[in-house]
């Protein structure tokens, strides 16, 4: 038999700990805690696993992967390993003793994120005063030390329409990478659908610009744009397919094949302490359960997009109709589509109040 | 002949690196978030990107060890440099 092809990518999610509270945070609802975090001898394990096996980029994201004091540490691990190593980053702790402290370690990239490109929306979205300078500064010095920028915006209704200032914006401070990624609805942003989801005029309008944009920036600056799939005719191809592409590593060392994937019942998620990610690749039954299209039902059995899209998102399908077997909702060939426009309706009816991102369970309904 | 300015020598875009894995037994171009796997006339091309070679000296070398038409290789190295560069790993 031969052996599945190694995985890409390998998505390190170092802490949930982070200066920022943002309400559409894809981390779970359910953050780990600081003790629970794998040891960084665990880290480096996994790391050699990772490049045995043939991951070629790591990306080092959380939570704030800075708040880790070992970051530059397994940096210059990775990159050792012949890794691309990648940071995904609010910036609002980038120093420049940090700054420096990365360049020594032989990073590759940042990716450092937006919440606006208001200035106060960007601090309030945050619910970090001060953070929209720190973050400018942060821009500045990844430039300054001669990386290569990526700046990311998320996009919903409160700020769609500053989409063509953001682009602007990221012109200014010579970003070669711009990602401009509406919401997506999981976790935090799942919470707070009703408040940020955007209506399709503002969808249009936004990609508008992000195509005007793209044209006239050709060869200069590349813009990834990611859409929100709940004004989608088909479904995303979720992480490249079900295990296809990318190992995530949770805080506390659980592998699984999204960020997400946590919310799905019935999974035993295999550990790194415990396991090795040749194994959790090649034969854990949490990353071989919807790899392939052998587990899908009609209509994605018989359609001819079955390895194009690989029949969405599981966690949506879960999230939505309380069904992780079925076809994402946000296909419209799906028999549930209407979910989605149900929830285009609901955020159209009015403002609902942000539950921001945060460690205590009280704040947890549910 | 393309009329693709031909004085500045392409090379890869900042964060990208290009080199050979192992474990796939092919070489990977590794970007910002971004990964490709050239096949087989790209990776020769790419292995000649070196920011010092410009069009046609890529050209040439490829024309020399393929005996090619050099008018037709040209053609092939300018248009998968433009690609390249369009999704932001080759700076023109």
């Amino acid at each position: 038999m031969i052996a599945f092809p190694p995985p890409l990518g390998l998505i390190a999610e170092l802490t949930h700990r982070c200066p920022l509270s943002c309400p559409y945070c894809s981390n779970p609802l359910q953050l780990e805690r600081a003790a629970d975090e794998l040891d960084t001898a665990t880290w480096l394990r996994v790391l050699d696993q990772a490049a045995e096996i043939g991951v070629l980029q790591v990306h080092f994201t959380g939570g704030e992967p800075l708040s880790r004091r070992d970051l530059t540490t397994l940096v210059a691990h990775a990159t050792s390993r012949g890794l691309y190593t990648n940071i995904i980053t609010s910036g609002v702790t980038l120093d420049d003793r940090a700054m420096a402290a990365l360049m020594q370690a032989g990073v590759d990239h940042i990716q450092l994120s937006f919440q606006d490109v208001d200035p106060q929306a960007n601090d309030v979205l945050g619910g970090s005063p001060g953070a929209f300078p720190k973050k400018q500064a942060a821009a500045a010095r990844i430039r300054n030390a001669g990386l290569p920028l990526t700046l990311n915006f998320v996009v919903h209704r409160g700020n769609a329409a500053r989409v063509p200032q953001m682009i602007d914006m990221a012109e200014a401070l010579h970003a070669d990478r711009t990602e401009i990624a509406h919401v997506q609805y999981y976790g935090w942003g799942l919470v707070n659908r009703a408040a940020l989801l955007p209506t399709l005029a503002q969808l249009r309008e936004a990609t508008d610009a992000v195509d005007a944009a793209r044209l006239r920036l050709s060869g200069r600056m590349v813009i990834d744009y990611v859409v929100p799939d709940y004004h989608a005719a088909r479904p995303k191809a979720c992480m490249g397919g079900w295990a296809r592409r990318f190992i995530n590593i949770s805080p506390s060392g659980r592998a699984m094949p999204c960020h997400a994937a946590e919310t799905l019942p019935g999974f035993t998620f295999p550990s790194v302490r415990d396991t090795s990610l040749s194994d959790i690749w090649h034969h854990s039954d949490a990353f071989l359960r919807f790899r392939g299209t052998q587990w899908m039902p009609e209509p994605c059995r018989s359609c001819d997009r079955q390895e194009v899209d690989w029949g969405g998102c599981r966690c949506q399908a879960f999230a939505l109709l309380g069904d992780m077997n079925a076809t994402d909702p946000a296909c419209g060939l799906s028999p549930h589509h209407g979910v989605m426009q149900a929830a285009v309706t609901e955020s159209e009816a009015g403002a609902a109040p942000f539950r921001y991102r945060t460690m205590k369970k009280e704040a947890v309904l549910f | 002949m393309s009329d693709a300015p031909t004085t500045a020598p392409p090379r890869l875009s900042p964060g990208h690196k290009f080199r050979f894995d192992q474990v796939r037994g092919a070489w990977v171009l590794l970007g910002p978030e971004r990964l490709f796997m050239p096949d087989d006339h790209a990776v020769e091309v790419l292995k000649l990107v070196d920011g010092v070679r410009d069009v046609d000296a890529i050209t040439a070398d490829l024309a020399a060890r393929y005996a090619a038409p050099a008018a037709d290789i040209r053609t092939d190295v300018v248009a998968m440099l433009a690609d390249l560069s369009a999704r932001g790993a080759i700076r023109l």
